[in-house]
């Protein structure tokens, strides 16, 4: 008898082994997938840090495009860029969380609500440059807004729109309902338990939303490509203030411009090696915004989801 | 108001009337709905921005199509609008996007799906929340870096294993696009895996099962809808990328289904057409809404594809 | 006194139980989750082609017991076994760290309490554990398949759709392939985690049915909350209270005249 279960514990002993070798043979199969794209990474990095970091100076920061690869800058891209962003966060963020609200907090369930739902969850699965085809025709040719600051800032705002209202809608919702009925029970109306209790508890929420939607935002080229913005810009737009009154200036916003990976996209497409050192120089500066962005942007979510006191 | 405090002489009522009080409620109740009504208004303009891109991809195609007719559009092998002999053949723009997606996803589906059950079943704790953020983060670089990257690293690269590689080609544009889209089937795809109820997985176990053959029999399986709509989702960024596909793959539209020649993609095609200068109206301008508008049928169909598979694995559970 | 209703008593019980073999033993054992003792110094037999049934409130370690007998506990981090669980003949401890939980679970399976069927087929949720042993033979698993379910009083309603998806059973059903499944194997005890606690009356009176038939051919461990179910079902009870084993004995004599008297309180429910 005891024979008989010792054998039978041998044999299942032996088919473990053979099976537990898969175990560790994916295991490593795991993490090399996971190295080919940290190397990836790596070798992206490195690659355009050593080619671009010489030419980091502080003139490329405040020199114009040129013919001449060695004095040419990034000036009128990283300004064009602010520009362009101050445009879309203007725009963006309002909408957005506008939606977000009236989503969560004020929407019947009905086929109305239904259809916006739709047309957020499709939007963030559109191409960036449909979006660009969108502002061409439309901003530009309909509305005539032209090339300008305001029409990409307008197309960026769209083109990111979805991501704020879902993180806005999330944010909300990890909102306990007591909250929510402390506040009418003491006789607060709908908008004032809005303001005052559901936006600002959801801001960290929304904040990482915004942020990782702005990041999207600065380096996105083919929309801005599409509505025309010119690759070579030796010249600023008009500045926004003035020296004699009304003091503030809003003809930055018809101006034409150019932003950072337009630039970016210029210079690595011209035959010259030199030129493509500046290309690899605005890349870094690209890359560390867009990361520096996006890891801010998760430590504020980690930091909610340990739910730990700010 | 007749009432007790008037007859005893004691004003103990305020001075507001009823009326009052009344007409102050009215006045919030109007304020609420107008800002109700000015939410409702943001929450429109997604709508309205789907009806706008509708809108104009449509009517500009239509304006093409009277020049074009469907048929040459789909069976014509040359895309050659801005010549004197025009052909509007949309075939070799499809073939390039077919081509780059297709490398792109030989590369991003399996490991992004391996990467998924790796870190959902297997990785310890450490590595999965290093894991993670940094794939985010992968998922966030700019697609012009990308490009960069792929013109400028990826193909020298391979010219040293394949010398008849020219600069431009689809190859290390899709190599670095899967690259790319990897962070999107491996998080969509862990989600799912992350989903299956333990239960599941010790039902497995208690059979004496590895963790191997838990993953892989068990787990995986069941969450298949979430992982297809991974699939898909990775299909619907692979076909919609433009930059790498600009930059390094050239704007040259060429039908082949070769990934070592250079060709262009729908995407690239509208780019290559809007750094030059097209007059508004011209057919040369219709035609990048006419493949815009190719790009966004092809984009809708796996969306809603996508859209549904998610559906369906959220009802399973 | 409290009048309770006296639980029919297995009444055959006496009559056909077999010279009592022991198939596994609980020695000294404690069980910590964390640092939470969960379990205390359980000593306690199991005997061969016996119904062993653990009763006691909620909470009393019923169940965590249980699970120490398939290394369940293993899965989670932070919990610890010390004591000896045996298994004869060949003397091994199952809690011993060397000891591979995989082999012990391939000795000895389980049937939770919320039916847990695979998305699979019928069929493939049977022939699940024979493929995790890695017989691909289409016959073998054909045969054992059909076996277990016949075991399981399920061949009869599934026999024409065996490739159907299990989800499409009913609660009782599914819960019957889930015993089925864990039969395929020839396992040497089977355990059951409160196996009819989500099912209704009909399904629980079949699977209690079940359990009749099934201990002929493996030794069963049974938790149950249902005071009726372990009089009903089993040879020997354990009565089990925070932790600890407060009495274990023969069925009949345990319900009818137990020797400790938070055993009697229990049973006649005085408390839990």
């Amino acid at each position: 008898m005891s024979d008989a279960t010792a054998a039978k514990v041998q044999e299942i002993r032996a088919l473990i082994a053979r099976h537990k070798r898969w175990d560790v043979i994916f295991g490593i199969i795991g993490l090399i997938s996971l190295m080919i794209g940290v190397l990836t990474f790596v070798a992206l990095f490195l690659d355009m840090l050593v080619d671009g970091a010489p030419r980091l100076t502080w003139d490329f920061f405040t020199s114009f495009p040129s013919r001449k690869p060695d004095q040419a800058g990034i000036l009128s891209a990283w300004v064009g860029s602010t520009m362009v962003m101050i445009v879309t966060i203007c725009t963006a963020v309002p909408l957005g969380v506008g939606a977000g609200v009236y989503l969560e907090e004020y929407a019947p369930k009905n086929w109305m609500t239904d259809l916006i739902e739709i047309n957020v969850t499709n939007l963030a699965g559109v191409p960036s440059i449909v979006y660009g085809l969108l502002a061409l025709g439309l901003f530009i040719y309909q509305f005539g807004l032209g090339q300008s600051v305001l029409t990409a800032g307008l197309t960026l705002a769209l083109l990111i729109l979805p991501v704020i209202i879902v993180a806005t809608r999330e944010a909300i919702r990890s909102i306990p309902a007591a909250i929510r009925e402390g506040s009418y029970a003491l006789g607060a109306t709908k908008w004032q338990t809005t303001a005052h209790h559901i936006i600002p508890y959801s801001l960290p929420g929304i904040l990482t939303g915004v942020i990782i939607g702005l990041a999207r935002a600065i380096g996105e080229t083919a929309p801005v490509i599409t509505i025309g913005a010119l690759t070579f810009i030796a010249f600023l737009p008009p500045a926004p203030v003035k020296a004699e009154p009304p003091f503030i200036s809003f003809e930055w916003l018809m101006s034409g411009f150019t932003v950072m990976p337009i630039q970016m996209f210029n210079w690595t497409s011209r035959p010259e090696a030199a030129f493509q050192l500046n290309a690899a120089a605005a890349g870094v500066i690209l890359l560390i915004m867009t990361l520096s962005m996006n890891a801010f942007a998760i430590y504020i979510r980690y930091r909610l989801r340990k739910n730990i006191k700010w | 108001m007749t009432s007790v405090s008037h007859v005893l002489g004691i004003d103990v009522v305020p001075e507001t009337t009823v009326s009052k009080r009344l007409s102050r409620r009215k006045l919030r109740h109007v304020q609420e709905r107008i800002i109700e009504f000015i939410l409702f208004l943001a929450a429109l303009v997604s709508v309205a921005t789907t009806v706008g891109i509708v809108l104009i991809l449509l009517k500009e195609s239509y304006d093409f199509f009277q020049v074009v007719s469907l048929w040459d559009f789909l069976t014509d092998t040359q895309w050659t609008p801005l010549f004197s002999d025009a052909h509007y053949g949309i075939a070799p723009l499809l073939s390039g996007t077919l081509v780059s997606s297709t490398v792109a996803l030989l590369v991003a589906i399996p490991l992004g799906t391996i990467i998924a059950i790796y870190l959902s079943e297997f990785a310890p704790f450490a590595v999965r929340e290093v894991a993670k953020p940094f794939l985010e983060m992968l998922g966030g670089i700019p697609t012009i870096v990308y490009g960069y990257f792929a013109l400028l690293f990826v193909t020298p690269l391979l010219q040293l294993l394949i010398p008849e590689l020219p600069g431009f080609n689809l190859l290390s544009a899709g190599l670095v696009m899967g690259i790319m889209i990897i962070p999107y089937v491996s998080s969509v795809s862990e989600d799912a895996m992350h989903a299956v109820p333990m239960a599941l997985r010790e039902g497995s176990y208690a059979m004496g099962a590895t963790r191997f053959q838990t993953a892989i029999r068990v787990v995986t399986p069941a969450a298949f809808s979430g992982i297809a709509a991974a699939y898909i989702l990775g299909i619907s960024r692979a076909v919609g990328e433009t930059m790498i596909l600009a930059v390094a793959a050239g704007m040259q539209p060429n039908l082949t289904w070769n990934p070592m020649e250079p060709a262009a993609t729908i995407t690239a095609y509208i780019v290559q057409v809007a750094l030059g200068d097209l007059p508004h109206g011209s057919i040369g301008y219709q035609t990048i809404f006419a493949a815009g508008l190719t790009l966004a049928l092809i984009t809708l169909l796996f969306n809603v594809l996508g859209h549904l598979l998610r559906k369906r694995y959220r009802q399973v559970y | 006194m409290v009048s309770t209703t006296v639980p029919k008593i297995a009444a055959a019980s006496a009559a056909t139980m077999p010279a009592s073999v022991k198939k596994s033993e609980s020695r000294d054992l404690n069980f910590y989750y964390g640092g939470f003792q969960a379990l205390k110094a359980i000593s306690m037999p199991i005997y061969e082609k016996n119904v062993t049934a653990l009763i006691g409130p909620s909470g009393c370690g019923k169940s965590t017991y249980l699970r120490c007998f398939n290394r369940m506990h293993d899965l989670y981090p932070g919990n610890r076994y010390e004591g000896q669980i045996m298994l004869y003949p060949d003397n091994t401890n199952i809690l011993n760290p060397v000891v591979d939980p995989i082999e012990v679970r391939m000795r000895i399976s389980m049937v939770f309490q919320k039916p847990n069927p695979f998305p699979k087929s019928i069929y493939e949720n049977v022939a699940y554990g024979l493929r995790v042993r890695g017989e691909s033979r289409r016959a073998q698993i054909d045969e054992k398949v059909e076996e277990a379910l016949r075991s399981a009083a399920l061949w009869d309603e599934v026999k024409q759709r065996l490739s159907d998806l299990a989800y499409n059973l009913s609660g009782g059903q599914q819960q019957r392939l889930c015993i089925a499944r864990a039969l395929a194997t020839d396992p040497e005890i089977l355990l059951f985690d409160e196996p009819t606690s989500a099912l209704d009356p009909i399904a629980t009176a079949s699977i209690e049915q079940l359990l009749a038939d099934l201990k002929e051919k493996v030794t069963i461990l049974i938790v149950t909350h249902n005071m009726q179910q372990a009089a009903r079902v089993s040879d020997y009870t354990a009565y089990m209270y925070l932790g600890e084993l407060i009495e274990f004995g023969r069925t009949d004599e345990i319900f009818i005249k137990p020797k400790r008297k938070e055993t009697e309180d229990y049973i006649t429910g005085r408390f839990g």
